[in-house]
């Protein structure tokens, strides 16, 4: 990819779906790597009666300047894992935002013709590495292939430190993210 | 120095340790309830004591007790259980003890919501409980700015005798951001000699709040209201934010201020020249920062999670030389920057 003129780094993402699904977790994550590599970073979480099964949601700021608000009313990119939480954001989306929406849970149409979708059927993906639960790190891989907000490395080495005593889960995860990063390319 | 990545929350509990706080006793209440959570944890660690109170009422009147002990101590909670904690807030006031009170705010009255509100901006500056007293009111826009001020309130604290309170809301507790934990030199504090650690070999210091005879509570109270004299006088702390070449001043704190911050960016993308003024301490509150501000402009708009509360001090402040329009959210909901810059062009357009 060709380099233009270095504009300062500000992006945001809201991510949503079950309770469970870990959208919260790779919303930190993507924060916390941001933040490894020298950007300002807000990390806000949905929060109230949540659990497992209900909705929950985080929005991410990443920046080269101070963040102003850490909320966000028309985010730049969705994240989404399930059918309600398409429902509420999709028409929050900015104007030729991208939306990543997890295929394989979602089958509700997508309305809008203004902005970029990405189909990733995550759940399927992490299926087929054998662990269920790294459909969000699948989730992450596409975002961060087709977004470059970090690089792979960045998100790796933030992996290592969030997850710490949870390492056997790693490699796993990692092949989630790598496979979520092909699958979006293509 | 290795930066952290912390909920407001958590910063806010580190920082009360770093400070020197080995006491803590709270009671849970979302949305803060990882402060006490977080105490719990570290506190024995290090050999401090957490409890668990059984109630808010008892959790303050534990502070009131460790405080007259001279020792640091902590307590935090969210709106109804703050308004539990006045009774006891007074009395430590009365008794010119210190402490740090943490009010993270959600939507009231009554039990209201757990959402984050600044509506309890009249009960944190102008008393909540009973008697000629003021607390030392904090209102952080970061969690960076959560920890500096969480270490300094209890200097403050000790430097007054006197309770401060750091006034969050809850996105304040919830969200998370980088942080570090500087070292910070405390200043030349006074000795408690005041405080209750056994009298053997010197005579007995009594710690109270009861003056039957009105001659002695008069001057027990003219003594307080010369530290809150001093307070004003001494502990002002505002932020003026692109004030300089501004046409327009919008007057914000805490959470609010920083959703301000972008509008103001969206404004003057847009070619309207607004800027901030954000008090820092909103008790004491920078009357003279707002009047010196309306020498040179005439339109303020005060931005606030609450139907109107700052609004008055902002008032005072102006002494009626420029024009105030007002726009609050109010019962949990958030103001998002494209409110506050269509709220902002609106006064603008306005002929004063």
């Amino acid at each position: 990819m060709e380099k233009t003129v270095e504009k300062p780094l500000y992006t945001n993402v809201i991510m949503a779906g079950f309770g469970g699904q870990g959208l919260m977790f790779i919303g930190k994550l993507l924060a916390y790597s941001s933040m490894k590599t020298g950007k300002r970073v807000t990390w806000i979480p949905s929060y109230g009666p949540e659990m497992r099964g209900g909705t929950a949601n985080c929005t991410v700021v990443i920046s080269d300047e101070e963040i102003g608000s850490p909320v966000i009313t028309s985010p730049q990119a969705l994240v989404v894992m399930n059918n309600p939480s398409l429902e509420v954001f999709e028409p929050r989306l900015q104007s030729s935002g991208m939306l990543f929406l997890n295929s394989s849970l979602i089958t509700r149409r997508v309305s809008r013709k203004d902005i970029e979708i990405v189909k990733i059927p995550a759940n399927d993906i992490a299926m087929e590495i054998g662990e269920k639960r790294t459909a969000n790190m699948v989730m992450l891989g596409a975002y961060i292939a087709r977004t470059r907000v970090v690089s792979k490395k960045d998100i790796f080495e933030g992996l290592k430190e969030l997850f710490g005593k949870k390492i056997r889960f790693l490699d796993v995860n990692m092949r989630a993210f790598e496979d979520g990063m092909k699958y979006s390319q293509h | 120095m290795e930066k952290k990545f912390m909920t407001g929350n958590e910063a806010i509990a580190e920082a009360a340790i770093q400070a020197g706080c080995q006491h803590f006793f709270g009671y849970p209440i979302t949305p803060q309830s990882e402060i006490p959570e977080y105490m719990s944890k570290r506190l024995p660690e290090i050999g401090g004591i957490y409890l668990q109170a059984e109630s808010e009422v008892a959790a303050i009147n534990m502070l009131f007790g460790a405080a007259g002990a001279g020792v640091r101590v902590m307590t935090s909670s969210s709106s109804p259980g703050i308004s539990l904690m006045q009774e006891g807030i007074s009395y430590i006031a009365g008794a010119q003890l210190p402490c740090v009170i943490v009010n993270i705010m959600r939507g009231g009255p009554g039990l209201g919501g757990i959402q984050p509100s600044q509506s309890d901006y009249f009960q944190a500056t102008k008393g909540g409980g009973h008697g000629d007293y003021h607390m030392l009111v904090l209102a952080p826009h970061t969690v960076q700015e959560a920890v500096s001020l969480t270490m300094e309130a209890f200097d403050l604290a000790d430097t007054y005798r006197n309770p401060v309170m750091i006034l969050g809301d809850g996105y304040m507790g919830q969200m998370m951001e980088p942080v570090e934990f500087y070292k910070t030199s405390s200043p030349n504090l006074p000795p408690k000699d005041w405080a209750l650690t056994g009298a053997k070999g010197r005579s007995a210091n009594l710690v109270k709040s009861l003056y039957l005879d009105p001659e002695a509570l008069e001057k027990h109270n003219l003594e307080i209201n010369r530290k809150i004299q001093k307070m004003r006088k001494d502990e002002v702390r505002v932020e003026n934010y692109q004030t300089d070449d501004a046409e327009v001043i919008i007057a914000a704190y805490g959470t609010v201020a920083r959703i301000c911050k972008t509008a103001i960016k969206v404004l003057r993308d847009k070619g309207i020249k607004a800027g901030m003024i954000r008090p820092i301490t909103v008790f004491p509150f920078p009357y003279n920062d707002f009047e010196k501000l309306a020498d040179k402009m005439r339109k303020f708009l005060v931005v606030e999670m609450s139907l109107g509360q700052m609004i008055e001090d902002v008032k005072l402040g102006l002494c009626g030389k420029a024009q105030i329009s007002f726009y609050g959210r109010t019962g949990g909901m958030v103001p998002s920057y494209d409110e506050i810059v269509t709220e902002t062009e609106k006064l603008v357009k306005e002929v004063g």
